[in-house]
């Protein structure tokens, strides 16, 4: 049997002409621009448009090649569709001019003086090269145009990754390999990105996670660097331009619009080495803003859908940034749903983190939903099935929705309050021994009847402190960012080990070191699942500034001299990680109990202070050791070694009385944070079985297990 | 425009050299050319010296060529690929699915052997 031709088909001919253009009625779904036989099919939505128009421009051309109105006819509902036969989709850009209303009070605000691009374009041109200037008088600057959508992804599969067994590595494409010092063929893209996974495999990450590569407009940052005169960006890319174009700015092959082949390809390619990749994805708000912002998408297809509008048109601000996305609205929901299936289906993207997502969870009017359609919808979408969710849970205007985030038993959260927790009793702060056990076990305060997967552990992220910061200074210093250092957080936390910033100190020097492992090991150590924000693991710095979104620059870019010059902080993180992975009972997906329910005489967890099995919950208690037992590994399905962590946040070092161990079985030494940490399954054993001495500020790792499997 | 496509069996092999730019108007009609010169177990140097230009669509057509050859145990190298279309390639992972060669006599040597 063979396939028919497809210009067989009646709807491959066309039944009307425009100008020199042969058209006829489209489909309407999909949205956008697709490829169809002999042509292209155009859809898009506008409920209070009077007239539709497609613009058609030459690949670069400065003027429309042709406008094409759409005939009454190819309306459905509210939906314009029309497909224009024989273009070249190669060259070809495009976007709508739509005709309405401008009547603010009532949500309108049309102009048919722009053209907008389509909320659904696959690929956008306008920005092809990072940074470049723009001809500002273009009449359309972020321009719609068609994608081959048939990569050769070559039996690439999801991994599949169980949530509880990942650790996810934030980081910025751009970023990661545009210093100077990365080596790679093209330094801040996608392509240079690839060539890092074998830094990246060897570090033990098995999902990276990226800060925003939909496109957005790095240069919509209107700021200066006030002591250099110099530029400020829109770096991290928190303002999305467009919701199904990878961002072509992060392509080196960019100015030929490949920008999707070359994003797939890392993503493929990452796959290959068993690292998911998960967005994170900004659909709070628009690059759009507020009523000054520029019309260019959405605001001018069909304000009152797409914006939260107050009863008098004027937009509603929960994102912090003007202008709110109205996310339960029937259409942006189904806006929001057709992106993610996009990425997933078209990308092969495993999970997503959503920015400020408690704003997903409010109704047009901005009260908070119960049971939010959205949030519903995404938990139980066929495609995103098996993908990860994560959210923000917290949004501008004060919703803090942490350990409440509506999850319908799929949604995981950036624990918030574990940042907090652990950065302020490692800092040396009273009264949080209890707190940090908590969080340590996977907070079940916050997460009791979800899978301990639900808390994403973190110290750090892009929006704050690197790790080395937080251990050097005790205030952020944002001065470069233009805004009199009134921006970014100023609960952070942090201690700066008795001098702000750079130190010649070696004492100092030394504490910091051992703060950065104390937190490192406190997050890789702990129940849910941990990230690490990139370059935490060889000590990267941005000199105090907590609020980089918008520094291009060395401040931001991941140095990769950091590699050799902080080679002991990056071995001990990969240990660390190697640990974990070796380490099941560190990565149940049930919250422990506290009980023995395997019958091994010892409980799942267990907590100690200086003395076994007296753990001080006091005020004025700062160490704090946590046992689990092997033996109840992943609900006791898989078998593994004891393992015991303590942590002291004391000035004073202590002697620890360690818990006895099943008969012939002996504490063996992973990591001291003070000293040393040993390769997995030869760490030595402890020469005293029964007590350990831990170091002011340290932390140790011991491995509980037969006494004859010592090799050191 | 069109790409110019000249063929010459040399030792065993199937040379083919093109010549212009591969884009979205040329690569249709380059495909149509290129299919008919690849037989079952045949095999093909693609030389690619006069190509000064690959477009997306281009590629696609030397997968689409490749995809064919495999279907029919023959194989395709390509050779004489310039900077800028090697980097294109290679930053998009297309290069990753042909065999690529640099120096055309070296091949056919190999190819008589």
């Amino acid at each position: 049997m063979s396939t028919p031709d497809m210009r067989e088909r009646i709807d491959a001919f066309p039944t009307h002409r425009i100008g020199p253009y042969r058209v006829r009625a489209g489909r309407p779904f999909p949205y956008g621009a697709t490829p169809v036989p002999g042509g292209v099919n155009f859809s898009v939505y506008s409920d209070g448009a009077t007239t539709m128009s497609l613009v058609l421009f030459e690949r670069g051309g400065t003027r429309p090649s042709a406008e094409l109105e759409f005939p009454l006819e190819f309306r459905i509902g509210s939906v314009y569709a029309m497909t224009v036969f024989g273009l070249d989709a190669e060259n070809l850009e495009y976007g709508f001019r739509a005709a309405g209303p401008y009547a603010p009070e009532h949500g309108d605000r049309f102009d048919a003086g722009k053209v907008l691009s389509d909320p659904y374009a696959r690929l956008i041109s306008g920005r092809e090269v990072w940074g470049r200037e723009p001809d500002w008088d273009n009449v359309y600057h972020y321009r719609a145009q068609v994608l081959n959508d048939d990569f050769d992804w070559d039996g690439d599969r999801p991994l599949r990754i169980p949530a509880e067994d990942l650790v996810i590595y934030e980081t910025h494409v751009r970023g990661f390999t545009r210093h100077p010092s990365s080596k790679v063929s093209a330094p801040g893209t996608y392509a240079g990105m690839r060539e890092k996974i074998p830094y990246l495999r060897e570090l033990g990450v098995n999902c990276l996670e990226l800060l925003p590569v939909f496109e957005f407009d790095e240069l919509d940052n209107p700021r200066t660097d006030p002591a250099t005169g110099e530029r400020l960006y829109n770096y991290w890319g928190y303002n999305t331009v467009s919701f199904f174009a990878p961002k072509a700015g992060y392509a080196a092959t960019g100015p030929f619009g490949m920008q999707a082949d070359e994003f797939k390809s890392l993503v493929k390619e990452l796959h290959r080495a068993g690292i998911e990749v998960v967005l994170d994805v900004v659909f709070n708000h628009t690059a759009e803003g507020n009523e000054q912002g520029p019309t260019i998408s959405f605001r001018g297809l069909d304000n009152a859908t797409y914006y939260m509008l107050t009863p008098r048109g004027e937009y509603y601000n929960f994102s912090g940034t003007g202008n709110t996305v109205n996310c339960n609205h029937p259409v942006v929901r189904d806006f929001v749903l057709s992106c993610l299936r996009h990425w997933v289906a078209e990308y092969h993207i495993d999970g997503f983190r959503f920015d400020l997502a408690a704003i997903l969870d409010r109704a047009p009017d901005g009260t908070p939903l119960p049971n939010p359609p959205l949030l519903e919808q995404l938990a139980h979408d066929p495609i995103l099935r098996h993908t990860k969710l994560i959210a923000e849970a917290w949004d501008a205007a004060g919703l803090y929705q942490v350990g409440n985030f509506p999850n319908y038993g799929r949604w995981s959260e950036w624990n918030g309050k574990y940042r907090d927790t652990v950065r302020r009793f490692v800092k040396g702060e009273p009264g949080l021994v209890g707190e940090l056990a908590t969080r340590m076990a996977g907070s079940p305060d916050l997460y009791q009847g979800r899978t301990s997967s639900a808390s994403v552990n973190f110290i750090t992220a892009h929006d704050g402190f690197t790790l080395a910061d937080l251990v050097s200074y005790n205030d952020k210093h944002n001065e470069a960012n233009g805004e009199d250092n009134n921006d970014g957080a100023n609960d952070n936390n942090s201690w700066n080990c008795g001098e702000e910033g750079p130190s010649a100190s070696p004492h100092v020097r030394e504490l910091r070191m051992r703060q950065m492992k104390n937190l490192l090991t406190i997050l890789l150590t702990s129940q849910g699942i941990p990230m690490i924000l990139a370059g935490d693991e060889v000590g990267r710095t941005q000199l105090g500034n907590n609020n980089t979104y918008c520094q291009d620059n060395e401040l931001s870019w991941f140095d990769w001299g950091l590699v050799e010059a902080n080679a002991g902080l990056l071995h001990f993180t990969q240990a660390l990680i190697a640990f974990r992975h070796a380490h099941p009972v560190l990565r149940s997906s049930d919250h422990p109990s506290g009980t023995d329910r395997v019958g091994s005489g010892y409980p799942d967890i267990s907590w100690h202070g200086v003395r076994a099995w007296a753990p001080d919950w006091a005020d004025h208690g700062r160490v704090l050791a946590m046992m689990r037992c092997g033996r109840h590994a992943k609900g006791g399905s898989v078998a593994d070694d004891h393992v015991y962590i303590a942590v002291n946040a004391h000035w004073e070092a202590h002697d620890l009385e360690l818990p006895a161990l099943p008969e012939g079985q002996r504490w063996h030494l992973f990591a001291d944070t003070a000293t040393a940490v040993h390769p997995l399954g030869a760490e030595p054993e402890l020469q005293h079985p029964g007590r350990f001495h831990l170091g002011a500020h340290s932390a140790v790792v011991l491995v509980g297990r037969a006494a004859q499997q010592t090799t050191a | 425009m069109s790409v110019k496509v000249s063929s010459q069996v040399l030792a065993e092999a199937t040379v083919v050299a093109l010549e212009g730019e591969i884009n979205s108007t040329t690569s249709g009609g380059l495909q149509s050319q290129l299919l008919p010169l690849i037989g079952p177990s045949s095999v093909v140097l693609i030389d690619l010296t006069g190509v000064s230009y690959i477009s997306s669509a281009g590629l696609r057509t030397l997968l689409i060529v490749h995809r064919h050859a495999q279907q029919l145990k023959a194989e395709i190298t390509l050779v004489g690929l310039s900077e800028e279309v090697s980097f294109v390639m290679s930053a998009t992972g297309f290069l990753d699915f042909f065999r690529i060669a640099e120096d055309l006599d070296a091949e056919l040597e190999r190819a008589g052997r």
